[in-house]
């Protein structure tokens, strides 16, 4: 099953957690996949907008980071 | 309803979650003239105490420091509808005869933790396995319902703001509201980015504070007041927790299906509704509630929101109190507060915030991004 899938939103968080205070402002995506079903992934690189395509980039520490699909 | 109290919202370094609780229980007591031992039971409302503050089993923490013993006293947590889940529940058992006296207070103690542990705690109610983990805040989670719900129907930062602007005009009217200020258009619109699109201006307040409000059966509240208000419709409702597994995040399902319990039990329809309170954690989150209110159709939640149409002294106002933007948010205090706002203004005592129809209000209490939903409707009895 392909791990490809379309921005069904997205946020760019600026006020973060302890954790992730380090990684701030990063955006946020809610990703709908191939099968129809949603996940909430870490955008890398550049910044996308709802409808863009996204493609897996990597995991870190269990969460999930995608980027823009060529 | 025959007795309310209500601490100020705000920070106050000084105070600590018992004696802001057990200020607000006392002052529900003195108004419905009732000592402690009448109490048959005490139900409490409370997100994260075990998380702000260290301590655990707080309703009988609380109730002993009242006065109130020998009954049952239960907490109920769900998240920021702690208070009005409690408040849902204490209802029911006096509706099935299982109690007449039934004292409800919800408290929050926030202000004592750094802002990003205080986001962290927050977060705590959204699905920490997911989401939280990926590295979502509240702010996020509704920044991203924002951005969904301007993408499908065209909503506006201007319309966003335009909530946050008439929430703090009327809140700035409140004595007991955490951020008494008035704020322009132009300043809502230029604050500083949290989660985008939402600026510090569309987000609650970090805030403690504590309301109660004292339930008794309708053919004992003569007993008590001389100005009861009467429950006509109450429902508690749920949903996912994590945002990514809902089909349509423009919507809280479980608001829409309260309303519609709630509405039923009282016979009333959207339009009957004269001024409510509603839960504005987030801008945005007044404007979905106008529309799964039922108030308007999906997707014309921002243009009334700008319409003039919510404001104190328009025909139907929203959040005269304030809301939680102004008003301030402690989060388990939030659901028994809108209580007391609503019968404050029922009884004709709400003062410079006193809306002109108030003898049907209606107050709506949102958990999480929406998996716990409380509608409750008051009238004048």
């Amino acid at each position: 099953m392909s791990r490809a899938g379309v921005v069904y939103t997205e946020t760019v968080v600026h006020a973060a957690p302890p954790q992730f205070v380090a990684d701030a402002p990063y955006q946020l995506a809610i990703v709908t996949l191939g099968d129809g079903s949603r996940t909430t992934v870490r955008i890398l690189g550049e910044r996308v907008a709802i409808g863009d395509p996204v493609e897996p980039a990597e995991e870190r520490g269990g969460v999930a980071f995608f980027r823009k699909a060529p | 309803m025959v007795g309310i109290g209500k601490t100020a919202f705000g920070a106050f370094p000084d105070r600590d979650l018992r004696s802001l609780a057990v200020e607000a229980g006392q002052k529900c007591l003195a108004d419905a003239h009732v000592t402690p031992s009448k109490i048959e039971a005490f139900y409490l409302g409370n997100f994260a105490g075990p998380a702000f503050v260290g301590q655990n089993h707080l309703a009988p923490y609380i109730a002993s420091a009242l006065g109130i013993s020998g009954v049952p006293c239960t907490r109920f947590e769900a998240a920021c509808a702690s208070s009005g889940s409690a408040f849902f529940h204490a209802v029911a058992s006096v509706a099935a005869g299982m109690n007449d006296l039934v004292l409800v207070a919800g408290v929050e103690k926030m202000t004592s933790q750094p802002t990003p542990v205080v986001t962290e705690i927050l977060a705590g109610a959204g699905d920490t396995a997911g989401e939280v983990r990926a590295g979502a805040t509240f702010p996020a989670l509704f920044g991203m319902i924002a951005r969904r719900h301007m993408f499908q129907y065209g909503t506006t930062r201007e319309q966003l703001a335009a909530v946050a602007v008439k929430n703090h005009s009327n809140g700035a009217k409140n004595p007991l509201a955490h951020m008494r200020k008035v704020i322009t258009m132009a300043q809502a619109l230029a604050g500083k980015p949290i989660a985008e699109p939402l600026t510090i201006y569309d987000c609650s307040l970090v805030s403690d504070g504590a309301a109660a409000v004292l339930i008794a059966p309708l053919d004992r509240a003569a007993e008590f007041t001389s100005t009861p208000a009467k429950i006509l419709g109450i429902a508690q409702t749920s949903d996912a927790v994590a945002l990514d597994n809902k089909d349509d995040i423009t919507t809280f399902r479980a608001v829409g299906m309260a309303a519609e319990k709630a509405y039923k039990m009282a016979g009333v329809k959207p339009t009957d509704i004269e001024f409510a309170e509603v839960h504005d954690c987030f801008t945005i989150a007044e404007i979905i509630a106008m529309e799964d209110l039922g108030w308007v159709a999906k997707g014309e939640g921002g243009p009334y929101a700008i319409s003039g149409q919510t404001c104190l002294k328009a025909e139907r106002p929203v959040n005269p109190s304030g809301g939680l933007k102004s008003k301030g948010h402690p989060v388990g205090a939030t659901g028994v507060g809108q209580i007391c706002d609503l019968v404050m203004q029922i009884r004709g005592e709400a003062g410079d915030l006193q809306v002109q129809r108030h003898s049907l209000g209606l107050a709506e209490n949102l958990g999480g991004s929406g998996a716990t939903a409380v509608v409750t409707i008051l009238g004048a009895a």
